[in-house]
């Protein structure tokens, strides 16, 4: 007869009142794994999302930085515009390694969001777009046929919603302007996904713009120039230099104070297990004042009391940890898509990533969950006098 | 001469209620010797169970001198006290005191398990067949009559091998025949292993077949006289 076996029968003399406080745990832990996977899983896709965009340094017409940074991961530029006479005095930098201009432009598209109408996000792309990104690949069609050619290549997904395949005519409206689909891009996990592209020179001529940008991205030879290459650049009238890792920094800080706050729920449902895990051992030893006062008569001493209500303690923190765990993973995807309803931005990539060391950690949390919460009652219980334990419980 | 199992001096426990002071167990001087069969009989709150207690070291003496064998324990803390409870002496109670949870073979061994005593089962399986409840292992509390449940007490009393066993009113629960039987074992115990016992009983048919009976009235010992007078009052 070992203690874990006397414990694990205790338990099981209340098995509502036991599943109730192991279920209790197991909300506190799934709520633990649920907010620290989404912090995990946000960070990761943040940091996908940016590194995927290509370059280390993106230059946009002066205004608010973190609407830049924040319309940059939409897309890749602001709504403000320069001159491209920028573009031609940074291309011969011996620092560059390759650069890209981009103009991105919105259209109201009145057929959008299931007939609501909404913006349409067009992006004006040169050749060296593919410079910047190696990694994307045709599914199907080519580069346009000619710089001022009035095609498109679409994103993946923006083909796949539209069900464009090549030579299909894409209508802009507003402008009034019929494209031809050129190519088609495969799927990357970004952004660039849900975007329709067209070469640069058609975009300025059809929306306007003439000789005007939004982004220029630049990747630089050595990552180390990028305080000097801001530097430089710091005098050019009407541009900001925003550098990628300035960006992350950024975004992270903003995303802070919300982790403040996901961290803060996750503490007060700790504290509340804790306090009902508390509550019901100590209900157990109450009702076993008697039980108690006869195992000291035949021998317990403070110790073994102690260990049999501190192992009961445990053992109902290890179940709600396995319950937690299991639960947790089992209700990420939903997390995730609820998550994606609520959040005005959310990266690309799964948003609530449950790592196996997240996993261990909850695990091993629990089990300290029950360790501290099962000091309290296993010292009630062990420091029982015997004769009055058994007198008290008549 | 044989060792004195228990040996009392003066021995007093004092309980308080509000402002006022009962004695439960008044300066008794004691001695038990190793072997033999006590009774404590006397009326209720004459002190019975109050004495076995403070024998068992279950309970802490108010005043006096008390010792097991040959050892103080008058003044022992409670870490002490659990060396005499786990092995040395055992108990019985009126009311069976089993663990409800555990099943009557589990009862037996959770003696053992806190005695830290190994070979917990093959020893357990010996003592419930002893006391005639080898078919009954498997049966929670719940599920045994009075008698079968003060049995599976006494098998947990004696798997730890002791040296005195004290009962408090062990037929207390009991019909008459059950309560028969549960003497038997304890005179054959005695007669047979030698094994100290002190039984606490209201019953005097039970409580005279030990080898001595000694009565108690307001916590102290009173003579053969006044007894002979109590037995007939009962």
């Amino acid at each position: 007869m070992k203690s874990i076996a006397i414990a694990f029968k205790n338990l099981q003399r209340k098995k509502i009142r036991s599943f109730l406080t192991v279920g209790g745990v197991g909300v506190a832990v799934a709520v633990l794994v649920s907010l620290m996977g989404f912090d995990e899983g946000y960070q990761r896709g943040l940091r996908s999302d940016i590194d995927k965009m290509g370059f280390q340094v993106l230059i946009t017409a002066k205004g608010c930085p973190y609407e830049a940074a924040t319309l940059m991961l939409k897309g890749g530029g602001g709504l403000r515009y320069m001159d491209q006479e920028v573009y031609s005095k940074i291309i011969n930098d011996p620092r560059v390694a390759a650069i890209t201009p981009q103009l991105v432009h919105t259209v109201y598209d009145p057929d959008k969001n299931n007939g609501q109408g909404g913006l349409a996000l067009y992006m004006g792309i040169h050749r060296s777009f593919l410079d910047l990104k190696p990694w994307i690949k045709f599914k199907s069609g080519n580069w346009f046929s000619q710089d001022d050619a009035e095609e498109v290549i679409m994103g993946y997904e923006a083909a796949e919603f539209e069900q464009r395949s090549i030579g299909d005519k894409i209508f802009i409206p507003g402008i009034e302007k019929i494209l031809t689909v050129a190519g088609i891009f495969e799927r990357t996990g970004t952004q660039d996904d849900g975007l329709i592209f067209l070469p640069l020179v058609t975009a300025q001529n059809i929306f306007g713009l003439p000789d005007q940008l939004t982004g220029i991205g630049i990747k630089l030879k050595e990552i180390s120039q990028i305080a000097g290459f801001e530097e430089d650049l710091y005098d050019e009238p009407g541009i900001q230099v925003i550098s990628m890792a300035e960006v992350r920094g950024t975004i992270f800080n903003l995303i802070s104070s919300a982790k403040v706050m996901t961290n803060s729920i996750a503490i007060i449902a700790i504290f509340v297990a804790v306090i009902g895990v508390v509550n019901t051992i100590l209900m157990s030893v109450f009702e076993r004042t008697k039980e108690i006062g006869v195992m000291k008569a035949i021998g317990a001493s403070r110790f073994d009391i102690f260990r049999i209500i501190w192992i009961e303690t445990t053992l109902i923190c290890v179940w709600g940890g396995i319950m937690g765990n299991l639960f947790a993973i089992i209700a990420a995807r939903l997390v995730e898509h609820m998550l994606r309803g609520i959040l005005p931005y959310a990266p690309s990539g799964h948003l609530v990533v449950i790592t196996g060391g997240l996993l261990l950690s909850s695990f091993m949390g629990a089990i300290i969950m029950g360790l501290v919460a099962g000091i309290y009652p296993a010292l009630r219980a062990s420091s029982m006098r015997p004769i009055e334990a058994i007198r008290r419980g008549e | 001469m044989s060792t004195p199992v228990i040996k009392a001096n003066n021995l007093t426990k004092i309980y308080k209620l509000f402002a006022e002071e009962i004695y439960a167990v008044n300066n008794i001087d004691l001695e038990i010797r190793c072997g033999e069969f006590v009774s404590l009989m006397g009326p209720s709150g004459s002190g019975k169970t109050t004495l076995l207690d403070l024998m068992g070291c279950l309970d802490s003496v108010s005043c006096g001198r008390l010792e097991v064998l040959g050892n103080e324990v008058s003044c022992a803390r409670e870490n002490d006290l659990v060396k005499y409870r786990r092995g040395i002496i055992s108990f019985i109670f009126q009311e069976f005191l089993l663990i409800p949870s555990l099943t009557a073979l589990e009862n037996v061994e959770l003696s053992l398990h806190f005695s830290r005593m190994t070979k917990e089962r093959k020893h357990s399986l010996e003592i419930m067949e002893r006391v005639g409840l080898g078919h009954r292992i498997n049966h929670l509390p719940k599920q045994l009559s009075g008698g079968e449940r003060q049995r599976v007490a006494i098998a947990r009393a004696l798997a730890v091998s002791p040296q005195l066993l004290l009962a408090d009113e062990p037929t207390g629960n009991l019909d008459t025949k059950s309560a028969q039987e549960i003497f038997s074992i304890f005179k054959k115990l005695n007669e047979e292993d030698g094994l100290t016992i002190i039984v606490a009983t209201h019953n005097p048919k039970l409580g005279l077949q030990a080898s001595r009976t000694i009565f108690l009235q307001d916590g102290k010992i009173i003579s053969k006289e006044k007894s002979s007078l109590f037995l007939e009052m009962i």
